[in-house]
């Protein structure tokens, strides 16, 4: 809801203060003109201060409803009736106040034209005055939420950046690259390759864009082959992906996390060898993507629901899809699944 | 001949620190291990004068190691990324290795070592653990050995705490456990709105009170959930109604 113009006590002692020396600016002209002063301050007080009132019933209606941009016809239309209703107030109401003065009375009824045309140009002079000022604290108030999204973009956008290069995984990387360089330079060659490839793949500003399972695929197939020249003894990958599913839209770095998360607990937290587990099949237009791994429930433990922390996942998939059913967790037998469907449009 | 330990869990870790030591012919590796458990074991059968630590592992990080191994040789750290840990050397003035590390700054870490040998090493690793025991993982949990066997007990299963000595006895619904630390440290690492110290010798989990009971001259007895009476002091019971909002 805007403020109104007259939220702040100045500009209502100012509304007043003018309204009052508008209607004795009028007395002392007719006192001039040799009318009686007190039947012409009756009559300039009562028709001004009515006028006020009709004034502060627009004011007041365009800060709950404004009809839109150039509809400027049609307020001058309300402002002409709104100003008739005024003058037939001032004959019905203020006029007998005034009819023991014969000539006062003669010259109101004559005014009556004048009067409503001067009462519509000051009707019509507010109504636009306060569209102005209601267009202008609109635009203020878009200027600060605009500002704010833009905040907010940003911040997501640097968490993103801090979360997708995660530093553990990326210096852990530089040295085995460091051991490697030593022992078996090839392999080490090969893996700066893989590392480059990947953090490429990562730096891709395509947040909200789509692509191909098999594309995100190899970008995941990538972490994993990092992931085992670190680990190499002891972590096994399985990827199975049906002939149908290859062609399948998700959307870019959606499975990623999921996989990370995998590794994490997973791999990072076990001493065992272990197998990750992913399987992708498309099934009534849903492309399901199954990630799986085993995890020691003394030292982690999975909560029902959105798991291991993959509630950015959840919040993703709500975004693009307003559902919040497209992620699933179960922790059964020391071994953590997690499923995903994306619908196929 | 100096005798080390290098204990992380990535091969290719070991693999370069082995190659940086061979610069050092009086220093010899004399275990390799996966993880934190194999540490201990390795640490208690060799009595190494040095080990090489990583600090993110599998199951009990490096920090939760050191407190399982009573006299603790010198460690030089390494670790590839994690600010509580860089936090806590820092303040602490112990020597760590950044991955990946040059091998000038390897050599340099050791030669440190051998200039300082035997000069307070103890206190610094115990300063160190003190703090490492506030990361946000540790205070969840506290890792015990009995025997050979070694225990991670989540905070939730935690009754109360109970000073026993040098140790301190912690109370679960598994049975008891020693665990040689002091009863400060535990009162500054664990999840203050879940566990008060109510009496000089006493920590207990509020989330299990069941009832406190007036108990001779300006003490109480909280008696748990599970039945277990614990002293709550004077001052311990001002703590209580402060936490509990009463």
């Amino acid at each position: 809801m805007h403020s109104s113009p007259l939220a702040t006590i100045k500009n209502k002692l100012l509304f007043v203060a003018c309204w009052l020396a508008w209607a004795l600016l009028f007395v002392w002209l007719l006192y001039h003109w040799g009318y009686n002063w007190q039947a012409s301050l009756v009559d300039m007080l009562a028709s001004n201060a009515l006028l006020a009132i009709t004034s502060l019933f627009l004011i007041n209606s365009l800060r709950y409803y404004r009809p839109g941009k150039s509809k400027y016809l049609y307020m001058l239309t309300v402002c002409a009736g709104i100003t008739a209703l005024w003058n037939s107030v001032i004959y019905f109401g203020v006029r007998p106040l005034v009819e023991y003065d014969v000539e006062y009375h003669q010259f109101l009824v004559k005014s009556m034209a004048v009067r409503y045309f001067i009462a519509l140009l000051i009707t019509g002079c507010i109504t636009l005055m306060s569209e102005l000022w209601y267009a202008l604290q609109e635009q203020k108030e878009t200027e600060i939420r605009r500002a704010e999204a833009e905040k907010l973009a940003r911040d997501a956008e640097l968490y993103n950046l801090r979360r997708q290069l995660q530093p553990h995984f990326l210096f852990n990387s530089l040295n085995s690259i460091s051991a490697l360089v030593h022992s078996r330079p090839e392999e080490a060659r090969k893996m700066i390759q893989q590392l480059s490839d990947f953090l490429r793949g990562t730096l891709k500003k395509e947040e909200n864009q789509w692509t191909s399972l098999a594309d995100e695929l190899d970008h995941v197939q990538l972490y994993l082959e990092i992931e085992k020249v670190r680990f190499g003894y002891r972590l096994h990958t399985e990827i199975v992906a049906d002939d149908a599913s290859g062609n399948c839209r998700i959307p870019h770095m959606l499975l990623q996390p999921v996989v990370e998360n995998a590794i994490k607990f997973g791999l990072y937290d076990t001493t065992e060898s272990v197998t990750i587990r992913i399987i992708a099949r498309l099934e009534d237009n849903y492309l399901t993507l199954t990630v799986q791994n085993p995890f020691d429930p003394h030292t982690s433990s999975p909560r029902q629901g959105t798991g291991f922390g993959l509630s950015s996942v959840q919040r993703r998939l709500y975004l693009l899809f307003s559902r919040s059913d497209l992620l699933e967790t179960n922790a059964t037998n020391n071994l953590f699944t997690t499923t995903i469907k994306i619908p196929q449009l | 001949m100096i005798r080390t330990i290098i204990i992380d869990d990535e091969p290719l870790a070991r693999e370069i620190i082995k190659e940086y030591l061979q610069s050092f012919p009086n220093i010899s590796v004399v275990a390799e291990c996966n993880d934190g458990f194999e540490g201990v074991k390795a640490i208690m059968h060799h009595r190494p004068d040095l080990i090489f630590l990583d600090i993110q592992m599998p199951k009990i990080n490096g920090f939760e190691m050191l407190e399982l191994v009573e006299q603790a040789p010198a460690v030089i750290f390494t670790t590839a990324f994690d600010e509580f840990a860089i936090k806590a050397f820092e303040n602490n003035a112990v020597d760590y290795l950044l991955k990946p590390f040059s091998k000038e700054r390897f050599e340099k870490a050791i030669r440190k070592w051998l200039d300082n040998r035997d000069a307070g090493n103890e206190k610094t690793t115990q300063a160190l653990l003190e703090q490492a025991g506030e990361s946000p993982l540790q205070s969840q949990r506290i890792v015990v050995k009995t025997g050979n066997r070694i225990r991670i007990i989540p905070a939730n299963n935690i009754q109360y705490l109970e000073a026993a000595d040098d140790y301190v006895k912690i109370h679960t619904s598994e049975g008891a456990f020693l665990k040689n630390k002091t009863m400060s440290f535990f009162e500054k690492t664990l999840n203050a709105q879940q566990f008060v110290r109510t009496h000089r010798s006493y920590i207990i989990n509020i989330q299990l009170i069941h009832r406190i009971d007036p108990y001779e001259k300006e003490s109480y007895l909280a008696i748990l959930t599970t039945g277990a009476q614990v002293p709550v002091s004077k001052s311990g019971y001002m703590r209580l109604k402060t936490v509990l909002g009463i």
